[in-house]
């Protein structure tokens, strides 16, 4: 038996790729913003990153009969809905543009940010265990939530596409400023999520304020109604909310009509960095005692 | 005896009591608690803290294998934890030069969603092996554990001995200049084990550094060269192994006083509603405490401070190196057993014939109630077998091993 693993082990020995000299690490008390701001520990961990939004994809929807197919339902589904009721029975103004493809246009950002704000806040308590038996950036937990739901929010907008085109609508080059809106989204869910999630290690509270809370929020946000039915100056000073940015943007950039919502884009981004960084130096700060509490 | 690999210098982990166990409280209770916090401030910033390791200086240099032991919740785990960086030191520094592998819980990290390929993956990505490294001993990892036909099976479907070998393997091949190991050899058949405690001397063999914690003194004993006593949260002694582990032994057995409820080493799951306060074995003829005789009946009482309903007990008898030799569980019930309301606070558990062989043992119990763990104590009491007859046969007198079992020959004239 020992000779056999010998032999199987010698020419493999030679694909492991040489390791560094060991480096010394110094543990002790840390204070102050000094964990989620490390570049190097984030790089030095690379491959756990790798891994487990890697997992997080592949997870999703096994055992489900409908598969990657729910990336699409969620948005159409409630297309449906709220052309319905809001198209059709509150009759409210969808810019001159055909009801359903005003709110798919918002809808699918909105999903996706609404899944990773809901997964991102639970991700530390659902991973506990790993949590308390393993060190890694925690960081990872929230971050791998949200890149797996880029594969999601990519099947959505092909889907989208497909709807659009079929409507007779051509997408402008506007369409061009997609990944800027998407990085938005993605950074408010980061900030966020990360802030949440550390929260919900100490208050599972956060499990039944994060539901609620985004349902309030669907509804400041221009989804089921146009901004431009908000009167001046709440429309402007509506895009803290960096969501009615991306979702206006969304719109403009995929329907290729109206003109560009510049403004409420950069107030937009500019809310979205604050809170992108407000959540990570909270996550950062209580980080160091989550193995103790969760 | 290489450079240095740990050294840790006054290390402290304070945890706040209240906090541990009970991780998490709601939103509420923190706002209700707040006043009552104000007014008996002083009280919450001293009472209610414990330090899990104190002023601990280590010095860990490459190439040894150190053995952790010490009682329930002298420190050893957290010790691990603070040098695997899962939690923070709150006073002192440790220094530790090179990668840690750190295994203190086989399977941790297994998604039961996903097979065993992609779980070999991402268990080595969490144990801290480079992708490269896994795909390069893949093959080796799968061998190992014996699985190859279930690969693509997802880890839910698998027994748990399944789970348990493929995470062993996945750790075993890991390739730490240090490596963390806790209690993770107590998994597995026998067969399992053996190639697992192989493997692990190879480790060693290797000359990389190991800490190792384990009840198990046999295993600490067959692996390491040095042992650390923790007691408390401090080093009690560091010595070569041996030496470590009769200091230890010696502490259990003077930790083992009449009255239990002196002890401060419980079983931290447990939720405290009844405290085992004694517990002896007696010769059916009398006589001392704790003095039994081979083959002869006996009984083993256990007096707890309270009564509850649905009591359970589970006794483990353990030999003087450690490994448990039998374990005596009344939640497998027999028609023999009996149940009433006249034994009040008191359970007893009767031998017809003790089957060991003549030693030194101790008997490590868990009282249940309600359901629930309500106290364990290691090493609850120490007790001597004389020799004696089993099956009316007496007991060679190097008889190896721990028991004796009554029997007969039928033999050629």
């Amino acid at each position: 038996m020992l000779t056999r693993m010998e032999t199987l082990a010698a020419p493999t020995t030679e694909a492991v790729p040489v390791s560094p000299p060991p480096e010394t690490i110094r543990l002790q008390p840390t204070r102050g913003f000094s964990r989620v701001l490390a570049p190097r520990e984030l790089w030095r961990y690379r491959d756990l990153a790798g891994q487990i939004a890697l997992r997080d994809i592949t997870i999703r929807y096994r055992q489900t009969a409908l598969g990657g197919a729910w990336a699409v339902l969620q948005p159409i589904g409630f297309m449906v809905v709220f052309s319905l009721i809001f198209g059709n029975v509150a009759g409210i103004s969808s810019n001159g543009l055909p009801y359903p493809l005003f709110s798919l246009a918002a809808l699918v950002p909105w999903v996706f940010f609404s899944n990773a704000l809901l997964l991102g806040s639970d991700s530390l308590v659902s991973n506990s265990a790993l949590v308390s038996k393993i060190y890694f950036p925690r960081i990872f937990m929230p971050a791998g939530v949200i890149v797996a739901g880029f594969v999601d929010l990519g099947i959505s907008i092909v889907i989208l596409m497909i709807i659009v085109l079929a409507w007779g609508f051509v997408p402008s080059l506007a369409i061009l400023t997609l990944p800027l809106l998407i990085v938005i989204a993605a950074a408010t869910a980061l900030g966020a999520s990360a802030a949440l999630s550390a929260v919900n290690v100490r208050y599972r509270d956060v499990r039944y304020v994060v539901p609620f809370g985004i349902q309030l929020w669907l509804f400041i946000t221009p989804i089921v109604y146009a901004s431009s039915s908000v009167a001046e100056p709440w429309r402007t000073l509506s895009a803290i909310n960096p969501m009615v940015g991306v979702v206006e943007g969304f719109r403009w950039a995929t329907l290729g009509t109206g003109n560009a919502p510049w403004d409420l884009i950069g107030i937009s981004a500019a809310a979205a960095v604050v809170a992108f960084l407000a959540g990570l130096a909270y996550f950062d700060r209580v980080e160091r005692a989550f193995a103790d509490y969760v | 005896m290489g450079e240095i690999a740990i050294e840790t210098h006054e290390l402290g982990k304070r945890y706040t009591l209240g906090l541990r166990g009970r991780g998490y409280g709601t939103l509420r209770e923190s706002v209700m608690e707040a006043p009552r916090r104000l007014l008996s401030r002083e009280k919450r910033e001293r009472g209610d803290q414990l330090w899990a390791l104190r002023d601990l200086s280590l010095t860990v240099r490459s190439g040894e294998v150190v053995g952790l032991i010490g009682h329930n919740g002298a420190g050893k785990s957290t010790l691990l934890k603070i040098l695997s960086r899962i939690t923070e030191p709150s006073a002192g520094y440790a220094d530790v030069t090179g990668r840690v592998g750190s295994l203190l819980e086989v399977g941790t990290g297994f998604h039961p969603e996903l097979t065993g390929r992609e779980n070999v993956y991402l268990n080595g990505a969490i144990l801290g092996m480079r992708r490269a490294e896994i795909r390069a001993r893949f093959d080796e990892i799968v061998e190992f554990a014996e699985l190859e036909r279930f690969l693509d099976t997802p880890v839910k479907r698998y027994s748990s001995g399944m789970s348990v070998r493929l995470a062993f393997a996945v750790a075993a091949h890991l390739e730490p200049e240090i490596l963390l190991v806790d209690e993770v050899l107590a998994v597995g058949d026998a067969a399992f084990q053996r190639k697992s405690l192989g493997k692990m001397n190879e480790v060693a063999k290797e000359g990389r550094t190991v800490i190792f914690v384990s009840h198990n003194l046999a295993i600490i004993q067959a692996l390491c060269n040095r042992g650390v006593l923790l007691e408390r949260g401090e080093v009690k002694a560091d010595a070569p192994i041996g030496e470590a582990i009769d200091r230890y032994l010696r502490t259990l057995e003077s930790a083992a006083t009449d009255d239990l409820l002196e002890r401060r080493d419980r079983d931290n799951r447990a939720y405290d509603e009844t405290l085992v306060r004694r517990l002896e074995i007696l010769d059916a003829s009398g006589g001392h405490p704790n003095v039994v005789v081979a083959g002869r009946p006996a009984t083993i009482v256990i007096d707890v401070t309270e009564h509850l309903p649905k009591m359970e007990c589970q006794l483990t008898i353990v030999n003087s190196l450690g490994q448990p030799v039998c374990t005596l569980d009344s939640e497998m019930s027999a028609p023999v057993d009996v149940r009433g309301p006249e034994t009040g606070t008191r359970l007893e558990c009767e031998i017809e014939s003790l089957p060991l062989l003549p030693g030194r043992y101790r008997i490590d119990v868990i009282v249940k109630g309600k359901r629930h763990i309500q106290d364990g104590l290691q090493a609850a009491a120490f007790f001597d077998v004389e020799p004696g007859m089993v099956g009316n046969r007496p007991i060679a007198v190097e008889a190896d091993g721990d028991v004796s079992l009554p029997h007969s020959w039928r033999l050629p004239a």
